[in-house]
This record gives C-alpha cells, structure tokens and sequence, in this order.
C-alpha cells in the first residue's frame, strides 16, 4: 500500500499543470481516487460530510451484484452441460461460465470506460464513477450468446446518447445500461429473443465442445409460455432445456435458461438485503414494484383468456427480468423518482407495465425493460408533482394557521 | 444582366446551411423521418419537395399583390394542393414502386411546414426570380438532410445503397448484422440531431448561450 502511494506522489508532478502528461490529467485523477480516499476537502461554504460518496455507493451495488453474477455463471455451465448432455463437475461449469461471460465483462468495461475516460479528458473533467455499475449490469441482462461486437456497439451507442449527451454521470434521463440492451433488442432482434441464444451450445475458447442432444430445446420459460398453446395455466408445465420439468426452486435459486444475471431469484434477494441494509437501494421503489406487478397479476387472472394471463403471482415474479430489474434497475438513483411519495408511485407503475406488457404483448416478453424505461421518462414528472403536492399542504397549513389565530 | 447578384446569392445558399429549414429552423421533421429508411425515396422525397416549393414560391409571388390577406392561407393551399397533385401524378406514372414507398407523404407535402413558411415568409413580398431561387434553396437544404439521413440508414440499416448490395457477403458470413433500429424512426431522429450536432459545431454562432 506504502510502495502504491508512494508511487502515485512521484508520478502526481507529471499530470499537474504544466506536466509533460496534464492532457491525461483526469486519468491520473480516475485511478488516484479509485485506489485511496481522497484527502481534498472543500474549503468553503456549509456542507455536510458523509462517508458514502458515490464511489462507495457504486462499489456497494457491484457487491450485490456478485452473488447474480456467480450463479449466473454457474448457470451458463450448467446448462451447456445439460445442452451437450455430458456429466460436468461444478467447477467445470462454473469456469465455463466463466468464460463465456469474462469475454462481455471486458467488452463492456473497455467501452465503456474508454469513451468515459476520453469525454472527461476532452472536457477537463473528473472520470465520473457511473460506469462502473453499468458496465458490470450490462451483460448480465444479456443472453450468453450475444456476438461482442454488438455488445461493444450497443454499450457505446448508450454512454454517448443516453450519457453523455445529457451531460453525463448523474444527468442521464434513462439508465444507461437498459438502454444498451433496448438498443440490441430492436436493432438485433434475432440475437436477443427466440430460443436460439440463451443457452449457449458451443464450445467457449476450447472448453466443453460436444454435440447437441437431440431433445434440446432452448427457450426461455416466459417464451415457451408465450408460445403456447394452453388455454389456461394448469394445463402448462413449463420445461428445461432438455424436455425435464422445471420446478419452482430451479427457479428460485435461477438454474433455468435465460439472461446471465437475471435468472436466479434468491441470488437476486441477497443482493437486496444488502442494497437495503445499506441503505443504497431504495426498499420503496423495490416494495412498490412489486406491488403494481401484484395488482396487475391479480386482474390479469381474474380475466384469463389464455395461459400466459392466468399465471399465478410467484412465477410472475421468479421468471424473467423482474426480480432483477426491481431490485437493480428501478432503484437506480439518477433516474427514478427523487421524491419518497414519488418512489411509490414510480415503483407501482413499473411492475404494473411490466406485467401488462409480458402478459398482453407476447412478442416482447421482457417487458421488465420497456416498463423501467418508460418510467425513468415520467419520474422527474413524478417528483414535480409531489414537491408541488407538498408546497401546497403546508400552504395551506399556513392559511389555516392564520385563521384560526385571528 | 447577371442572374445571381450577392442578395439573390444568399437567398439560394442561405438555406443550405446556416438557415438550414431543417437542421436550423427544425421544420418539416416528420416527413424527414418518415420517408428516409431507404436512400432512392429519400432522394424522390428531395426533388419532389425542391419543385413544388420552387413553383409555389414562383406562383405565390406572382399573385401577391392580387391576394387578398384574409384568405391567402386558402390560396396557398390550392396553388401547393395542385402541384402536389401533378408530382403525384407523375410519380405514379412513372415511378409506381418509390410512389407506394413514400404513401401518403407525397400528399402530405402539402402541409410541410417548411413550403408553407416560405410562402408566409418570402414569396408574399418578393419578386418571382428571388422567390424561385428561396424555394430551390430551401428544397435543397431539405433535401441534403434528407439524402444524408436516407444513405445512413439504408447502409447500415439494409446493407444496400439504391438497393444494391454494398456491404459484401463475407462481412455477414463473419458474423455482421444489419441494424434493425436503423429501419425504425427513433434512429431517423438521433441521426439528424447528429448532423445538428456537427453543424453545431462548426457554426459556432448558431450555438445557444447555455446558462
């Protein structure tokens, strides 16, 4: 630690002001922060010091976001080995998975953090921390088999345009890494949706080549519902990638095919409890989300007319994206709502869209992503209203007051 | 006498960047949008526009000093209504395919925003020659934008140009794939705020004073 700080003084003259290196100024900055506290503080005006800067924040929500991420792993292992139909050890899935996913994790961040690190440069600015989560969130809202250049283009399309545009890290209308995935799904639509993508079936840099068996099927439990031809639930088991039956806990602990990350719910949980005791995420928004998601569900089954509408609540909640998108994209601070009644309201709508649009538009069964989307567009409305509901109660108070001190 | 003097000069130029109708002003954005997800309506698109503000703008100016103010907005109309009609016409006759592509936006340049904004603002009080020369600057400052849009998003969106093939067969084989957003308005609409974006940049006394 000593020889690191210490090597960081010595090489600090070259990116001061009239360094040989000051164009790189921000780098330096970015990596000096990353590694220890900085020991600036303002000099002027009132402000309140707290321990949680965003850098802590940030590096909070990736920890949460590991144990996804692991299983999500093991996951990917698991069901190539299943695919190919060969015995595998955990260790051999897991660094499988390992493979498969390292690959988009590096694409991503190298993208991402590249552009990131050039505008700052461009304009003079600290690196701000945001990408950091993104850049992690990105591919684990993939399918494993999404080519990387698509990822490399997309995840640029979206720190320009949603990002930067809008003047960068905090500033962002949309996140940033839903909209990467939006971008792949209605540009590349035949990399995204579908049973050809989600499991993958080839071998990954040399490791766990073999031949597909023959009752391999690969589509998602949400797809296969959609496709369907039930005409109501109970008629509908919903099946593994090799024909076997899926049970309520492969999908609770996320051994079924589908996104990297997105797939087992009790990782997802442990990722809450600590955004919650945190305090990094908001339990509001998460509650809420799932709230709307409930009274959707509720009336969807009321009126079922097909099988996908008469699906109870808790396989709504463990298949798909939403478990996942209301504890780690809903929460996102910069584009939800600011206001605590606005989270409510925020949330809700959330999970009722996402139903709505899972349940009433079979083409698109993540409907996850367009319902948080759609929502980030409304949430500075949403805090409009409730600041002025707000201004007006207490204007009120105050009239009240008056009057009854005449 | 000379047919371009530096007044009539600015009048034809002028529209063609610094007073772009659509990059500037941001008028007739809908059809640039609707029409460009392919390069050759894109292009009919352009000189369909370039005539029928032209010959307006020539008619329009013609007549100014026998319209009566109130109901100029109704004479207008005719006069583009008919022109329209002719283009239609024509391009039924003899570009049937282009014709289906771009549907009712042959009809609908009649209510583009920039033809009726040059008649309001130019030919009611300008000599015929100078409104003929606005109306073929303002056409073109259309229809680069246009032509721009229309090449990225064939290309990238369709692989071809003028439906010919360019991107070559071993880019697929590797791998590469159209870009199905291109093909959808949104990209239409990020692609203009870019040439914005670049124009922009250039110009810097176009930029707004940010506060």
């Amino acid at each position: 630690m000593k020889a690191l700080r210490n090597y960081l003084d010595k090489i600090k003259p070259n990116f001061e002001e009239g360094g040989k290196l000051h164009w790189l100024h921000s780098t330096y900055d970015a990596f000096e922060t990353f590694l220890f506290v900085p020991n600036i503080t303002s000099r002027s005006g009132v402000h309140i010091h707290d321990a949680r800067d965003s850098k802590r924040t940030m590096i909070i929500v990736v920890i949460a976001l590991i144990p996804a991420l692991l299983v999500g792993m093991y996951n990917v292992g698991l069901q190539h080995y299943m695919a190919i139909g060969q015995q595998a050890s955990i260790w051999d899935m897991f660094l499988f998975g390992l493979l498969a996913m390292l690959p988009q994790l590096v694409v991503s961040y190298v993208v991402g953090l590249g552009i990131e690190f050039a505008i700052a440069q461009a304009r003079k600015e600290e690196v701000a921390e945001g990408f950091l989560v993104s850049g992690i969130l990105i591919p684990m809202i993939l399918p494993v088999d999404t080519p990387l250049w698509m990822i490399a283009v997309a995840t640029a399309f979206s720190v320009i345009f949603a990002k930067e545009v809008f003047g960068g890290t905090g500033y962002n209308v949309f996140n940033v890494a839903l909209i990467t995935r939006a971008f792949l799904f209605f540009s590349y639509p035949s990399k995204m949706s579908g049973d050809q993508v989600w499991v993958r079936t080839s071998d990954t840099f040399g490791v766990g080549g073999g031949n597909v068996v023959d009752s391999y099927s690969g589509a998602t439990p949400l797809g296969q519902l959609a496709t369907s031809e039930a005409a109501n639930f109970s008629e509908f088991t919903f099946q593994g990638i090799t024909g076997q039956s899926l049970s309520i806990s492969d999908m609770f602990f996320g051994f079924i095919p589908g996104s990297m990350g997105e797939v087992s719910t009790f990782a997802i949980i442990l990722g809450a409890i600590l955004l919650i005791a945190t305090g990094v995420g908001s339990w509001k928004t998460m509650l809420s989300v799932f709230l709307g998601g409930a009274v959707a569900i509720v009336i969807t089954n009321l009126f079922a007319q097909n099988a996908l509408m008469d699906m109870p609540m808790h396989y709504h909640f463990l298949l798909g994206g939403f478990a996942f998108g209301a504890v780690f994209m809903a929460t996102d601070p910069v584009t939800s709502s600011r206001t605590e009644k606005g989270k409510w309201i925020y949330g809700f709508f959330i999970g009722l869209l996402a139903v709505a649009i899972r349940v009433f538009n079979p083409g698109y069964p993540e409907g996850m992503m367009l319902a948080i989307l759609f929502m980030n567009a409304f949430a500075p409305l949403i805090d409009f209203y409730v600041v002025d509901a707000n201004i007006k109660r207490r204007l009120k108070r105050v009239a009240t007051a008056k009057t009854a001190n005449e | 006498m000379a047919l371009l003097n530096s007044k009539t000069k600015a009048v034809l130029l002028g529209p063609l960047s610094k007073n772009n109708p659509v990059i500037v002003q941001v008028l007739g954005i809908c059809s640039a949008l609707a029409v460009t997800s392919k390069l050759e309506p894109s292009l009919v698109m352009a000189i369909a526009v370039v005539l029928v503000t032209a010959f307006a703008n020539v008619i329009i100016s013609l007549l100014r000093n026998s319209i009566p103010n109130r109901i100029r907005i109704i004479v207008q109309l005719v006069v583009v209504a008919s022109l329209v009609t002719i283009v239609s016409e024509v391009l039924k006759a003899f570009a049937y395919d282009v014709n289906k592509q771009l549907s009712v936006f042959v009809g609908l340049i009649v209510t583009n925003c920039i033809l009726m904004g040059r008649l309001e603002a130019f030919a009611l009080g300008n000599g015929p020659w100078p409104s003929f020369l606005d109306g073929i600057g303002n056409g073109l400052g259309y229809g680069w934008i246009l032509v721009v849009v229309g090449f990225f998003r064939e290309l990238l969106g369709s692989g071809t140009l003028m439906d010919i093939q360019v991107i070559p067969e071993s880019f697929y084989e590797v791998g590469y794939e159209n870009n199905g957003l291109m093909m959808l308005a949104p990209m239409a609409i990020l692609l203009v705020a870019c040439i914005i974006w670049v124009h922009r940049a250039q110009n810097k006394e176009l930029q707004e004073e940010s506060n």
